[in-house]
């Protein structure tokens, strides 16, 4: 069993005719996920990659039977989707839009603690379920089925530890970007929750990065919670104090932020931590021995 | 993106925030009918950066006699200064606020920021105004009132008088109080504002409020929809290399190592500059070229790199996703020779099209070195930098 998504998994593209709904979704289906269809305003009716395209995701759902949706729509249009996605109460959103207002996705959040959906990004490369269903814009080619969880708030970063778990030969259960913006859907704690109760994850990588206090909170919730080795690499130990790293959730504040405390709490907790991005895979070698 | 302290305090006064009697001035000559204007016989100087600690820079300057006021404002009008918070180069000062000097009885502390572990706006209130509010949060947090709003709702009137309460306001101060926080509520909603401040809110001799300082922060990716914010915005403020990456839509930031870095993806970033250090060698800036990378913005970010002042060396890694490796390649050969890139330079690719990027690579005749494997490039290129 995986999390979140298998082969079974129906899934629609809002956003489907623009560049990049175009793109990922042909390299989507090119992987062996079945997408069902999509939206764009306006264009409903017409047929793209030979699926049918319609003008509302509530006609999408109804007439496909999706249970997933990917949203890749510019910043500016993102909220209506996210919340349109919502109001169908489809099980799974994944919205890979970089640059969302916080105070929209701060909306969003608490919506979502009321519905039915759940949320991954939005910034975020997607979610996928190795040989099964690729709900994002990763490269599926990295991936191999198996048993390591990968919850990360990076993109790139993600494939080079989902890369390293590939080449040791452990492969991955499910692999979750949940993105690099302050306020997200899924966080670390609900992808942690996920994964202990998953029997086909057997250990977990988690990837993060400065900013925020999601990798301490995530420490607190593995000591009483978590039976599952973890592994973490954690970004940005020479990153400048009071400077946005590129996500917008990647900055160091006086008080909170820092990659070395994260480590710590992790450490703490029994958390082992790759001292560098490349040494992920062997760090979950070494503890699994 | 930040704004003046006298940009902040006009956005107070359209929500009826009450700030001192001011006036903005560009030159010395300007002082003079300034003060005369404002009346009174001492009067502030304040140098308008978009940085704090400006009281420990000496840019803020009480001024008993105008002739003071011009020789204060003759100091700091184009000048740099350098603050606790600014770099060794401090920011320009092209603009003066002068005030005049409140006789004030208490400092308080009263802001709105985005808590990303509750994930509400949330109001911070405080009895120790006029001090950094972090290290007061540090030092002593039960002298900190945190009151969070419910995304789907609003602060209300009530809520405000909770606060004032908290703070022992006197109750004649409650009215004045709440007309505050609530304008600095309806700015903070209104404008996609990420923290908003005013640090000291004082209480005067004749036992008023006054906003006696303002900073706000505005989310960038809100800056779409706030054209009138957007007009707001101070370029001699910003970092230059910074700023011109920005309009290619790099996201850029220097250091001082001599390595330069050209990576896509924030993490990966991050994570290049740490494996950097790590095998012993300094990164020389922070560079994430984004998703959709053409061969004119690899060209203008060798370029950025090129004037960092110990550059000696450039690696380049890219972990393809969005972007295609084969295409980065290409942006690599055009833009060596456009740039006439005579640096040193690893490039290290791997994911989509990765194997015909480092072909590609390979094939031409300029002298780049190509590895797969993130390691040995970044051993390669610190020893190639030295």
């Amino acid at each position: 069993m995986s999390i979140l998504i298998d082969k079974n998994t129906r899934v629609i593209t809002q956003g489907f005719t623009g560049k990049q709904g175009t793109f990922h979704s042909k390299q989507s289906i090119i992987y062996g996920t079945q997408i069902v269809g999509g939206v764009t305003p306006n264009k409903g009716g017409q047929r793209h990659l030979n699926l049918p395209v319609f003008n509302t995701t509530k006609e999408a759902i109804n007439e496909t039977h999706a249970n997933a949706s990917i949203i890749y729509v510019p910043p500016r249009f993102a909220y209506a989707s996210i919340l349109e996605a919502i109001e169908t109460k489809i099980p799974v959103i994944a919205c890979i839009t970089e640059g969302i207002p916080v105070q929209d996705m701060l909306k969003i959040k608490a919506i979502l603690k009321k519905s039915d959906s759940i949320l991954i990004g939005p910034n975020c490369p997607g979610v996928i379920t190795p040989n099964e269903c690729k709900l994002g814009i990763m490269p599926g080619n990295i991936h191999q089925a198996g048993s390591v969880g990968v919850i990360s708030r990076s993109g790139t970063l993600t494939y080079e530890a989902v890369h390293q778990t590939t080449l040791v030969g452990l492969g991955q259960s499910t692999c979750i970007g949940i993105g690099g913006d302050p306020i997200q859907g899924m966080d670390f704690i609900d992808c942690l929750a996920l994964f202990e109760a998953d029997s086909q994850t057997k250990s977990i990588v988690m990837v993060g990065e400065i900013g925020g206090s999601a990798e301490e909170e995530a420490a607190e919730y593995i000591q009483s919670n978590v039976s599952k080795p973890v592994v973490s690499y954690i970004a940005g130990l020479n990153a400048p104090q009071g400077k946005r790293m590129g996500h917008s959730g990647a900055v160091i504040s006086a008080s909170t932020g820092k990659a070395i405390d994260k480590i710590k709490a992790l450490r703490k907790v029994g958390v082992a931590i790759a001292p560098t991005p490349t040494s992920i895979g062997e760090t979950l070698l070494e503890i699994l021995a | 993106m930040h704004i003046h302290e006298y940009q902040a305090k006009k956005l107070f006064n359209h929500k009826h925030i009450q700030t001192p009697k001011g006036i903005l001035i560009y030159s010395v000559t300007q002082a003079n009918d300034a003060c005369k204007t404002l009346g009174g016989s001492i009067w502030v100087i304040k140098a308008q950066i978009h940085a704090g600690g400006r009281g420990k820079g000496g840019g803020i300057i009480l001024c008993s006699s105008i002739e003071e006021v011009k020789n204060a404002c003759g100091k700091l009008l184009n000048s740099r200064l350098i603050t606790p918070q600014t770099d060794a180069k401090g920011l320009p000062v092209s603009q003066i606020l002068i005030e005049i000097w409140e006789n004030i009885t208490n400092e308080l502390y009263l802001g709105l920021l985005i808590d990303r572990k509750t994930k509400k706006i949330t109001v911070l209130a405080s009895t120790k105004g006029g001090m950094d509010i972090e290290k007061v949060a540090r030092k002593t947090p039960n002298k900190i009132i945190k009151f969070g709003i419910n995304p789907l709702g609003h602060l209300s009137v009530q809520d405000c008088t909770f606060i004032a309460k908290k703070l022992d306001l006197h109750f004649k101060l409650t009215k004045q109080f709440n007309n505050i926080l609530l304008g600095l509520y309806e700015i903070f909603t209104q404008k996609d504002v990420n923290l908003i401040e005013i640090n000291p809110l004082v209480i005067t001799k004749e036992n008023n409020l006054l906003a006696l300082d303002g900073k706000i922060d505005f989310d960038d990716n809100a800056l779409y929809r706030h054209k009138d914010i957007i007009a707001l915005r101070d370029i001699s403020q910003e970092d230059e290399k910074e700023r011109l990456a920005n309009t290619y839509q790099l996201n850029y930031i220097s250091l001082n190592g001599t390595i330069g870095c050209m990576v896509n993806g924030a993490g990966l970033a991050m994570a290049t500059m740490d494996l950097i250090e790590h095998f012993g060698g300094s990164p020389a800036n922070f560079l994430d070229v984004g998703g959709g990378t053409t061969a004119d913005r690899v060209a203008k970010a060798f370029e950025l790199i090129q004037t960092e002042k110990n550059i000696k060396g450039i690696l380049v890694n890219i972990f393809g996703g969005i972007v295609h490796c084969d295409l980065i390649a290409q942006g690599i050969l055009q833009a060596i020779e456009k740039v006439r890139l005579t640096l040193p330079i690893v490039v290290r690719l791997e994911g989509t099209n990765a194997t015909n990027g480092l072909k590609l690579l390979d094939k031409a005749k300029v002298d780049i070195h190509t590895e797969s494997d993130l390691n040995k490039a970044t051993i390669k290129i610190i020893k190639l930098a030295k």
